[in-house]
């Protein structure tokens, strides 16, 4: 994100731009590594609700409290949303400033939604008598939907930073750079909900 | 309106805690003046304190190391004298509930916060020099790093004064860390200090993972980089596949303890192996962290003061990389006795001993190195011989410790503790005081006074095998770790033996302190003209020391393995270039500084229960990260005559010492 990289080779042997296209290019690379890391943490919390996912202690099963269409309703907005969020990056690669504004407005409603979709399923779960502390099942679904929902949640306040950015800066090198993290962010996070949906929601009403 | 924070959090009936925090106090204020009276404030806070330098924040890396090692020791000390005198009707001085405070802080300092710093300290001096970089992939976030850490250890003293530390073992295994069973503050302060300088740990990870994969100079491939090089990037990755899970458990725990959950409680379907598993899936790997770059500093003592090429250099890589892998399939050993099953047992057992094989390959290579070379018996060297016999003999008490049947008796004993301290005094600590000697020079130009090295080393080693050599007797014997009070006289001796072991490694490292001052004194007579002071190998020597900030005023092209031996014997080192270009350079930031500011606000409110603040310390976070985020004034060029004005100095230097 907010990172500089001092250029290693010689300042002097390769113009101005292509200095700034080798550091975009670590930082591009860096970011990749980093989501790599993040995809560890993923692992373990999903790891966590695997051992975990039959331990209801007399609590609800998956089966009893999930509902499928709400969910999937859930899903196809998120999935809209990594869709939107590549013609933005189209966009970008044409230049078209007002363009790539308007896509990204149109995710973050989308990742809006979700999000507040994701809050109304967990209210209404909590307000069922079905909180996270009422068994490890439980615990396991809150974190791991949560630690996901979290996610997206920084991924909005990012989109705002971006959309005030280009508005500022237009389509610079830098701002390039910044999409191109971002988009990589918001597409994992699509890939992550994915096997969430799966995993949690298909796996656990079956 | 301050959550459970009260003036009762302070523990004023303990008499030694008091003198602790009395001392720390006078500590500050002590500085504070000096800083005052000198007027130096302002030269701390531009050179040091935001500065992105890799070199600079290094050193503070080491020096915060430095100083939680004597504060890791204090607690050792008091552990020793405790047990060689509370036998029988006797209670010794330290209760219970202090004791387990102290077990506790020392290995969680030592390993997180003396340790791992410097580790990272020794990493950033080096590692860019090494492989002729103008800095890290990215200084900011390197800066971050360190501040990050920095609010850790912050937490982990405030704990002395505020409150409690945890009272669980330096891992926290519940369901004794969990709010049930310790529901004061001291877990709390654990898992804050942990998860925030965790995070700091991560991002160094990346950042080095990044640096030398992209930034290595012309002609470095992979195969000719320096053996600390390849440690460090096995060690990264090591670091970016474990401290996620890291994050993650003490997550999870987090949420048992805060908001009531069950992932490792006894009841509702909690299962506390699920932490045990977790958290060693984590630790296992952290120990080749904290070993896997010892390897590298001691490969490049070995060579350079044998003045002989690494024996073995593509098997030491394999080996690194075979020990980095072998690290995660071995957790299991930690914990034999969950009673997982024959089968289980012996998989992990045996990928245990395995580990064995690639670690031998490198004890051969350095051995090898030494043979028919003329070996200089410096500091350094006389470390790395220390390291040889001490860590072979905790290899093998490791291996037994691999057999489950063996385990099965042993486990949780004193031979344990006697095992691990064997390799991690014997190898980490061996080897970061080597690197620590030998990387000296280049960092402050002036080497350390060989004399008093060889005192500390030598107090070091006697020291180590009087303290830990009984703690093997006395596991055999059957005396279990964490005890502060036993009933058996037949171990008494064992343990007045241990302590006196202990007084010894204090006169070690009084000497070590000693010799910093007096070296930093005596500095104009062991002034470090050339940069190469030992006749070294690789290119962190080819430069002037310390290095002028922007390292290298051109990038190095790099043809053979040891890259600045080759340059020497081809007569192309020091010769003077043609001419010099503006060089581009990160400006220096308190946006590090800041964002770990508010993060410890952030620890602190939550450990202390005190919404309101953690909330003003959440957005202060957000909202310095943003402002950072707009900050499009962030890097400057160096013109070309400062560069040349610098770099002649030093040509004119070497010239007249010739």
């Amino acid at each position: 994100m907010s990172t500089e990289a001092v250029n290693n080779h010689n300042a002097h042997a390769h113009g101005h731009e292509h200095e700034h296209h080798d550091a975009s290019d670590m930082k591009v690379f860096g970011f990749w590594v980093y989501l790599m890391t993040d995809c560890i943490l993923f692992a373990t919390i999903f790891a966590t609700f695997a051992v975990l996912a039959n331990s209801y202690a007399g609590g609800p099963t998956g089966a009893e409290i999930f509902e499928l269409p709400f969910v999937l309703t859930e899903t196809m907005i998120l999935l809209v949303s990594s869709f939107t969020f590549g013609l933005a990056s189209i966009a970008g690669h044409h230049g078209k400033k007002s363009s790539v504004l308007g896509w990204l407005f149109v995710t973050f409603l989308l990742g809006l939604s979700f999000i507040i979709m994701e809050i109304y399923e967990f209210h209404h779960l909590i307000a069922e008598g079905f909180g996270p502390h009422n068994s490890a099942f439980l615990s396991a679904f809150f974190t791991l939907v949560g630690t996901h929902g979290l996610h997206v949640t920084c991924g909005l306040i990012w989109l705002v930073v971006m959309m005030v950015q280009i508005k500022k800066n237009g389509l610079d090198t830098n701002n390039n750079t910044r999409m191109m993290n971002l988009s990589l962010f918001w597409h994992f996070l699509d890939i992550i909900w994915i096997f969430v949906f799966t995993v949690v929601y298909l796996l656990g009403v079956l | 309106m301050f959550g459970k924070l009260s003036l009762e959090a302070v523990p004023y009936h303990e008499p030694i805690i008091m003198g602790a925090i009395g001392f720390i106090i006078l500590g500050g204020l002590a500085m504070a003046a000096a800083l005052t009276y000198f007027r130096k404030w302002g030269y701390l806070w531009k050179e040091w304190l935001t500065s992105v330098d890799h070199k600079r924040l290094g050193v503070m890396y080491i020096i915060v190391a430095m100083v939680m090692l004597l504060r890791g020791f204090a607690d050792a000390v008091m552990m020793r004298s405790q047990q060689a005198i509370a036998n029988g009707a006797n209670e010794g001085y330290l209760p219970p509930h202090h004791y387990d405070q102290i077990f506790t802080a020392h290995g969680v300092i030592m390993i997180f916060f003396m340790a791992m710093p410097f580790m990272i300290g020794l990493m950033n001096i080096v590692v860019p020099l090494q492989i002729g970089a103008r800095d890290v992939a990215f200084p900011f976030l390197n800066s971050l790093s360190f501040w990050l850490f920095f609010a850790g250890v912050v937490l982990v003293n405030l704990s002395l004064g505020l409150g409690e530390f945890a009272k669980t073992g330096w891992l926290a295994y519940p369901p004794l860390s969990g709010i049930k069973y310790s529901p004061g503050v001291g877990v709390d302060y654990y898992i804050w200090a942990l998860q925030i300088s965790g995070i700091g740990t991560l991002l160094t990870g990346v950042n080095f993972f990044v640096t030398i994969l992209k930034m290595r100079a012309p002609g470095m491939s992979l195969m000719k980089m320096p053996i600390f090089t390849w440690t460090i990037l096995v060690t990264a990755v090591l670091i970016m596949a474990a401290f996620p899970i890291l994050t993650a458990t003490l997550g999870l725990l987090t949420l048992d303890r805060y908001l009531e959950m069950h992932f490792f409680t006894n009841d509702l379907g909690g299962n506390m192996m699920m932490y045990v598993n977790l958290i060693w899936a984590w630790g296992h790997p952290e120990v080749y962290i904290l070993i896997l770059p010892a390897f590298g500093i001691f490969s490049e003592v070995t060579a350079t003061f044998c003045s002989k090429r690494l024996f073995g250099y593509t098997s030491m890589v394999y080996a690194t990389a075979a020990i980095g892998f072998l690290s995660f399939i071995v957790w299991l050993h930690h914990f034999f006795t969950m009673g997982a099953g024959g089968n289980v047992n012996a998989f992990f057992g045996i990928a245990t001993m395995v580990i064995s094989i690639p670690t031998g390959v490198k004890i051969f290579n350095w051995l090898f190195t030494m043979y028919q070379g003329r070996v200089r018996f410096t500091t350094p060297i006389l470390w790395t011989l220390g390291f040889l016999v001490t860590f072979s003999i905790g290899g093998m008490t490791g291996v037994l410790l691999a057999v489950p049947g063996a385990d099965f008796v042993l486990h949780n004993s004193l031979f344990l503790i006697a095992h691990f301290h064997n390799v991690i005094i014997g190898g980490v600590v061996f080897g970061y005081l080597a690197g620590f000697t030998y990387w000296f020079p280049k960092a402050f130009g002036f080497t350390l006074n060989e004399r008093l090295g060889k005192c500390a080393f030598w107090c070091w080693l006697v020291g180590f095998y009087f303290a830990f050599m009984p703690l093997y007797v006395l596991g055999f014997m059957g005396m279990t770790r964490r005890l502060n009070h036993y009933d058996n006289p037949e171990w008494q001796a064992y343990l007045i033996v241990a302590a006196i072991g202990a007084g010894i490694i204090a006169l070690g490292i009084g000497f070590q302190l000693l010799q910093i001052v007096v070296s930093v004194m005596q500095r104009h007579k062991n002034r470090d003209v050339t940069g190469d002071p030992w006749g070294a190998r690789t290119l962190e020597w080819s430069m002037s020391s310390p290095p002028p900030f922007y390292n290298f005023a051109h990038t190095p092209v790099v043809k053979e393995r040891d890259a600045f031996w080759d340059m020497k014997e081809n007569k192309d080192a020091y010769h003077t270039p043609q001419g010099y270009q503006k060089i581009h350079m990160p400006k220096n930031t308190a946006a590090g500084l800041t964002i770990s500011a508010f993060s410890l606000v952030i620890g602190f409110a939550l450990i202390w229960h005190i919404w309101w603040l953690a909330i003003v310390g959440t957005v202060g976070c957000l909202i310095s990260v943003i402002v950072r985020m707009f900050n499009d004034d962030i890097d400057y060029y160096v013109p070309a005559e400062e560069v040349e004005r610098i770099e002649s100095e030093h040509l004119k230097n070497i010239a007249n010492q010739a």
